[in-house]
């Protein structure tokens, strides 16, 4: 009776076998390697980059391996690996060298980095290391807070600009148009000119909602933004710093950068192994701006190298349509641009779609109204440094809606859209948590968390075996199941590992041994009680079951409220204490079971089992 | 081995208002030095900046005040922890000084003290990993002081953190007690939850009482035990269930007794196998660790203690009865249907 049907016994090698492979990458480490990423804006790597670092790799005769490229867009790089960390340091030296032609303003930045020496079968099967947190590795972590507020106050002034010059246009006579906290009050004198006005608006912005108010002469409409379309506009805002951000910490040549979401208005930015605080925080904080500038038309096209530019002009040499001269006169800054979107012009050829806010509309006119043919540029400052980012000739007189066209490519437009989205931050942000770990603390750590789980898990073992004897045995091999189980979920869902969390662990392992103990608590019960032993074990696993699942569910209430309420470090620990009850529910009651079925299950006529003393109270 | 050799049932029960009044007065006495003496809340929970810092020599405490006094703290915190050479600071958040520069301005002060200056140096560790830092360097070239760890966090994340953790309380609590309401019966719910509540004010007691520190991990471990021994108190009830059905004639004392007499043995066995992880986590930890492994090790000492002897006894006092959890079978009425 005590017998699994095959499938069951195949289930649990099948199981013990995934475990094993997926928690394997953690055992393999890691190798010294380097990471090539673009240090511009305007500066795309591609695949083409990786035959470019073979070349110069195997010109200066640094033995490498496993070139590979990695992501897309902003975010791509190229990995190589090296034999040991000196090689990897000249690898760096060499690389900077022959790939940036001027050391001062490197076109790629080359950063040290680790690669996880997981074999590359094992690599197709997704099967990766344990990510281990900032307190394990060392490194910097922010937390930053949006500015909702201004992103809104900005949107609610670009409304403001826009309503007023939409009545002008129409010719609708107000008594004022004034903001009042986040809503736009506009006063009239009679009933007839608010409904005019209202309508005209209306067809304009399709996400306000207005309420008339007052009375007689003294008539108002109040505009307020839809619950969606501030929703809306914070979460624009958020992932345009996030944009922003991601291409900051690019250049700070950090290997594996988080930057991330949390809840509607922050952004958690994690560096790994990042330990000058101050540069990284500079960096992040840098504030960026856009310009837009009229090209100086005194300068034959083709001359701008080689002829004296006018005083109130400027010679641009980096980034497209360079060399250009362009007037020192700023018409609009990157504040005014409320919004860039790639999209297609009327003939389907790639275009890019700005929208201003406040006067932006108006400035843009009154420049554009007597240029029509003549060329504008916009101009990217980062850390002091210009860099043109596309230079358009003017079709018409130009609002606070209008498209840049000629692109080429849509892959073109849409970088840069992205560049004058998150050329700037959208929304003022400050820091309001930042942690610092050492790499030596963050090894410690490791260490610690290591060692406690192992020696609690050998005097867990030797008190087992010693008290229960062989189902002592079965246990400890339980347990040893769940811990391999737990680690490789944890592998293989991409869970961060902080020491939390690795308490967690230790954690689970004490809580799941208790499942055993009843087991074999239960099973001694019906022992002493004169059960026969194939008897004993089918009820003991029978009614400890009832228990084990009480047990669980109160611990999982623990970890889902964890889950619900905790963030940062509780985070980490709910997510480990939640799967290590379920594994652990699996591991003790599923694969002791199995274990037992398979080692006294077929004996017909078991006399005794080894699980230690049975004490009856009637004997000494 | 057996450790229990237990020959009759233990009578829990006649004693049970001596262990009553030994739990009423432990709680009281953690609710006072709850209120007198209050947690020691971590920076997660004030705002406020920790920072680690390692000296080269063995650090002078009062000195480190003085220049922090120096540059506006008016209360410093700087303690001495694992050896002479490591201080930990606890900087409160103070107006005069931007919450977010504090770190980068005390750091750059304590290192004038020692007579360093402020450099980016740039190596590479023992993995290879390429580490770019501002260290203090002395004069002589050693690292002076170096900076292992800094935390910063803003009085509004504080605030939430500190409404997220009553959140979480709340909801194990009331999940708990749905939980044991639809297992068993109300008076069993409330007496569980009341026996594992003493707990939690106890383990908060002892934080109080020792002035250790109240982070949020150690949070994480009171909710994580009071889930774990609630459990105990479950299997106790069970037991007791299982009497009222098998032995009608027995009195609500003599199941009770039997109940905890016949699970002890094994409470204290898991309890103890649980309870060697967590000190394996206690002694090997370290410091981040160390507040964990201990509300925990409280937490389950009294653990057993409570589910024990508390929650029975109040389930006692509440007067559960046999009636309670095995429901009468309803009589069928013989009058049953069209009656004339």
């Amino acid at each position: 009776m005590n017998r699994y049907p095959v499938w069951k016994y195949i289930l649990i090698a099948v199981t013990i076998l995934l475990g094993a492979l997926y928690s394997a990458p953690n055992y393999f480490g890691e190798s010294p390697a380097v990471q090539v990423t673009s240090g511009k804006s305007t500066l795309k790597l591609t695949s083409d980059m990786v035959a470019k670092v073979d070349d110069v790799l195997t010109r200066e005769k640094i033995p490498h391996s496993e070139l590979s490229f990695d992501g897309t867009g902003t975010y791509a790089s190229v990995r190589v690996r090296f034999p040991d960390p000196d090689t990897q340091f000249r690898a760096k030296a060499v690389l900077e060298k022959g790939l940036n032609a001027d050391p001062e303003d490197p076109s790629y930045l080359v950063a040290l980095n680790l690669q996880p020496d997981t074999p590359k079968w094992m690599q197709t099967l997704h099967a990766a290391p344990m990510y281990l947190g900032l307190d394990l590795r060392g490194g910097v972590h922010f937390l930053m807070q949006v500015d909702t507020k201004a992103v809104l106050a900005k949107r609610l002034q670009g409304m403001q600009a826009a309503a007023r010059s939409q009545l002008r246009d129409k010719n609708v006579r107000h008594a004022g148009i004034e903001r009042s906290g986040d809503t736009i009050v506009i006063n009239f004198r009679d009933n007839d000119t608010r409904q005019k006005a209202k309508a005209v608006l209306g067809e304009q912005m399709p996400d306000v909602t207005f309420a008339d108010s007052g009375s007689d002469s003294d008539l108002k409409t109040v505009i307020s933004l839809k619950a969606a379309a501030v929703k809306q506009t914070t979460d624009e805002a958020v992932k345009q710093n996030i944009s922003t951000l991601s291409k900051r910490v690019n250049e700070l040549g950090v290997a594996e950068p988080i930057i991330q979401q949390q809840g509607p208005d922050r952004i958690i930015v994690q560096l790994p192994g990042v330990q000058d605080v101050a540069r990284a925080r500079s960096v992040i904080g840098r504030t960026a701006t856009l310009e837009i500038r009229m090209v100086d038309e005194s300068i034959t096209p083709g001359t701008e190298l080689t002829s004296a530019i006018p005083l109130n002009s400027e010679l641009f040499t980096v980034g497209k349509g360079v060399p250009v001269v362009l007037t020192k006169d700023v018409v609009l800054t990157g504040d005014y641009i409320s919004s860039a979107t790639a999209s297609f012009d009327q003939n389907q050829q790639p275009a890019v779609g700005i929208d201003l806010n406040g006067d932006g509309g108006r400035r843009m006119r009154d420049a554009t109204s007597t240029r029509v043919g003549k060329k504008m540029a916009i101009v990217l400052f980062e850390k002091g440094k210009p860099e043109v980012l596309s230079v358009a000739t003017i079709q018409s007189e130009l609002g606070s809606k209008f498209q840049i066209t000629g692109m080429g490519n849509a892959e073109n437009s849409a970088e840069l859209a992205l560049l004058l989205r998150s050329g700037a931050l959208a929304a003022p942000m400050e820091v309001i948590e930042e942690r610092t770990i050492g790499p030596q603390l963050g090894a410690e750590n490791v260490a610690k968390g290591m060692h406690s789980t192992m020696y609690g898990f050998a005097a867990v073992a030797i008190f087992m075996v010693a008290y229960y004897m062989m189902f002592g045995l079965f246990s400890v091999f339980a347990l040893a199941c769940n811990l391999l189980l737990l680690v490789a979920l944890l592998s293989l869902l991409g869970i961060t590992l902080t020491l939390p969390g690795m308490a967690a662990i230790a954690l689970a392992l004490g809580m799941a041994i208790d499942s055993n103990v009843l087991i074999n608590e239960r099973v001694r019960e019906e022992l002493r009680n004169g059960a026969s032993p194939q008897a004993a074990i089918t009820a003991g696993f029978d009614r400890a079951w009832a228990t084990i699942i009480d047990s669980n569910v109160t611990t999982l209430i623990v970890g889902l409220a964890l889950l619900v309420f905790g963030s940062g470090p509780i985070r980490g620990f709910a997510v480990v204490h939640t799967l290590g009850i379920l594994t652990s529910m699996f591991s003790a009651v599923f694969i002791m079971r199995g274990v037992v079925n398979l080692w006294y299950g077929r004996k017909k006529k078991l006399q005794s089992i080894a699980i230690g003393t049975i004490w009856r109270p009637d004997t000494k | 081995m057996e450790f229990f050799r237990i020959k009759k049932d233990i009578p829990f029960m006649r004693h049970a208002l001596v262990f009553n009044v030994i739990s009423a007065l432990t709680f009281v006495a953690a609710v006072f030095f709850l209120f007198h003496r209050g947690l020691h809340l971590s920076v997660e929970f004030t705002g406020g900046t920790v920072m680690e810092l390692k000296y080269q020599q063995p650090a002078n405490l009062e000195g480190i005040r003085d220049s922090l006094r120096g540059i506006g703290y008016e209360h410093p915190e700087a303690a001495g922890f694992g050896t002479a050479h490591d201080v930990l600071l606890r900087l409160p958040v103070v107006k005069n000084i931007s919450a977010k520069d504090a770190s980068q301005l005390v750091y750059e002060t304590l290192c004038k003290a020692e007579k360093g200056a402020l450099t980016q140096i740039d190596n590479v560790n023992a993995k290879g990993e390429h580490v770019v830092k501002q260290a203090c360097m002395s004069a002589s070239g050693a690292e002076a002081v170096e900076l292992r760890k800094v935390e910063f966090v803003g009085p509004q994340v504080g605030e939430e953190l500190t409404q997220n953790g009553l959140n979480a309380l709340v909801m194990v609590v009331v999940g708990v007690m749905i939980y044991l309401a639809i297992r068993f019966e109300w008076k069993y719910a409330v007496s569980a939850i009341i026996a594992n509540l003493h707990d939690v004010v106890i383990i908060l007691g002892f934080f109080a009482f020792f002035q250790w520190e109240f982070s949020l991990t150690v949070l994480a471990g009171i909710l994580a035990v009071l889930g774990y021994s609630v459990n105990e108190s479950v299997v106790i009830f069970d037991r007791i269930r299982e009497n009222f059905r098998k032995s009608r004639k027995a009195s609500v004392h003599e199941v009770i007794d039997n109940a905890i007499t016949s699970t002890i043995s094994r409470t204290i066995i898991t309890h103890g196998s649980t309870q060697m992880m967590v000190l394996a986590m206690l002694f090997f930890g370290g410091p981040t660790l160390h507040y964990f492994a201990m509300a925990l090790t409280i937490g389950i000492c009294f653990g057993i203690y409570s589910s024990v002897f508390v929650a029975a006894a109040i389930a006692m006092w509440l007067g559960v009865k046999r009636e309670d959890l095995i429901k009468p079978v309803k009589e069928k009425d013989e009058t049953d249907g069209a009656v004339v």
